[in-house]
């Protein structure tokens, strides 16, 4: 007899499902890639179990597909984020995301005294795994963010 | 085109070239190449000494010099954005020098500008210039760049040269010596950076007693309001300052540097000692800035 677990989240037929978010993280996730715009359609789930996170957020998003360099600006947010391609309600292929060598426009330098916080200047950092974990070096003050201090710039 | 907004924008050799430059500019300091140029200095926030530096620099080589050296006769006055006014100067002058309050407001105006930019501080983060300089006033004191045996003095913490002196100086196989208190430590990026690279340095908290294995003497500027305390700003400028008896079984070729202005870590009576060097050094800025100018119009 076949069993079929039940899916918290209904399965789309076609798109991309974003799996493994922490569960706090689901709306900057949606921020980031800015899915609340664009009229997509859109299912997701929060604080649902996870054997990795504990519990986790999950999106399906209908008929998108993302590029690779967007869909890598989560992994500040969401680093062990899975990406499974959907093509005829079948995953098609998994990624996982990656931290950009270079982010920009994404996050607030943490410098009150840094120009991106004083003119309209897009923010441009590079990124570096330090033993203390993720840190942000801003292209333009030269100061150094760590992660647990990033503020993700609101596009609202 | 090429800017100097960050010292890492150059590389050994290029800073090599800068400082050949300079020393051909002392010995003829008069070589009027650019007449035909204009330089623009804008300076958003007061400074005598880079500022008169870098238009003796530019006048001696011909060039002319047009600019501001203060906000309230400006448009910025007004309300005008970096981005406008630089846009503006950009359009008039070959090459512009700047300082600026804010950090990396030098990196944004490069990115803007149709011509060089040179940077002449910004707020906190970067004085290249002021390191290509210190480099210069090494050299030409020592001899060399390599091997050498570094003291750094004072505030190690926000002090914005000893940060790009110790990145400089980090191609010449160098060994540093960091004097100051807790609350001024040099912070940990640069220690990382110096532990990546495998150069070692040493921390203390007292000057005395540092001098002895020293070349290079490099004090600084401990500001008052980085104290809450006034009583603890005068126990700490206390052990961070430097009288003339403590000069004593020195090496012989140690040279005292300070990107000045002083206040009163170096007592007066090391003024008349052969070991200070902090005016010839600040008469380096000119020869300096000719060949930083030079270097970065020729490219």
């Amino acid at each position: 007899m076949e069993t079929k677990k039940k899916l918290k989240v209904s399965a789309i037929r076609n798109g991309t499902v974003i799996d493994r978010i922490p569960a706090g993280e689901l709306f900057h996730v949606i921020e980031i890639l800015g899915l609340a715009k664009g009229g997509l359609q859109m299912t997701f789930g929060t604080n649902l179990e996870s054997k990795v996170l504990g519990t986790k957020s999950i999106i399906k998003i209908t008929d998108k597909f993302f590029e690779e360099d967007d869909v890598n600006r989560i992994a500040l947010v969401a680093p062990d984020a899975v990406l499974n391609i959907i093509k005829e309600y079948k995953v098609v292929e998994k990624r996982r995301v990656v931290i950009p060598s270079e982010i920009c426009g994404l996050v607030r330098c943490l410098n009150p005294r840094c120009i991106t916080n004083h003119e309209p200047v897009r923010t441009r950092f590079i990124t570096s795994m330090t033993p203390e974990g993720l840190v942000l070096r801003c292209h333009y003050c030269e100061k150094e963010t760590e992660q647990k201090n990033l503020q993700i710039i609101s596009n609202n | 085109m090429k800017s100097l907004i960050s010292i890492n924008d150059f590389n050994k050799e290029e800073m090599m070239q800068v400082l050949d430059l300079a020393q051909k500019y002392e010995a003829d300091p008069n070589c009027p190449i650019f007449m035909d140029k204009v330089i623009a200095c804008i300076f958003f926030e007061p400074s005598t000494r880079t500022r008169l530096s870098f238009e003796t620099a530019a006048s001696r080589l011909g060039a002319r010099v047009v600019g501001f050296a203060s906000l309230s006769a400006t448009s910025i006055a007004k309300g005008e954005s970096l981005k406008d006014t630089i846009k503006m100067v950009s359009n008039y002058a070959d090459m512009i020098v700047m300082r600026h309050p804010l950090d990396g407001a030098a990196r944004y105006a490069s990115e803007i500008a149709g011509c060089p930019v040179i940077n002449a501080g910004d707020g906190a983060n970067q004085h290249p210039t002021q390191t290509l300089l210190d480099m210069y006033s090494i050299r030409k004191t020592q001899g060399t760049l390599e091997n050498l045996s570094i003291t750094m003095v004072g505030d190690l913490k926000y002090g914005r040269t000893v940060h790009s002196l110790l990145q400089a100086m980090s191609h010449f196989n160098p060994r540093f010596h960091f004097v100051s208190c807790p609350e001024l430590e040099i912070p940990w990026e640069y220690k990382h950076f110096l532990d990546s690279r495998n150069i070692p340095y040493t921390q203390h908290n007292v000057l005395e007693g540092q001098i002895r294995d020293t070349d290079i003497l490099y004090m600084t500027r401990i500001q008052q309001e980085r104290f809450q305390d006034p009583m603890e700003f005068e126990k700490v400028r206390n052990l961070m300052s430097l009288d003339a008896s403590m000069l004593t079984e020195t090496r012989p070729n140690l040279r005292i540097l300070h990107p000045l202005p002083r206040v009163n870590e170096i007592a007066t009576d090391v003024d008349e000692r052969p070991e200070a060097y902090y005016f010839d050094q600040a008469r380096n800025g000119v020869y300096t800035r000719m060949g930083i100018i030079t270097y970065l119009m020729n490219q």
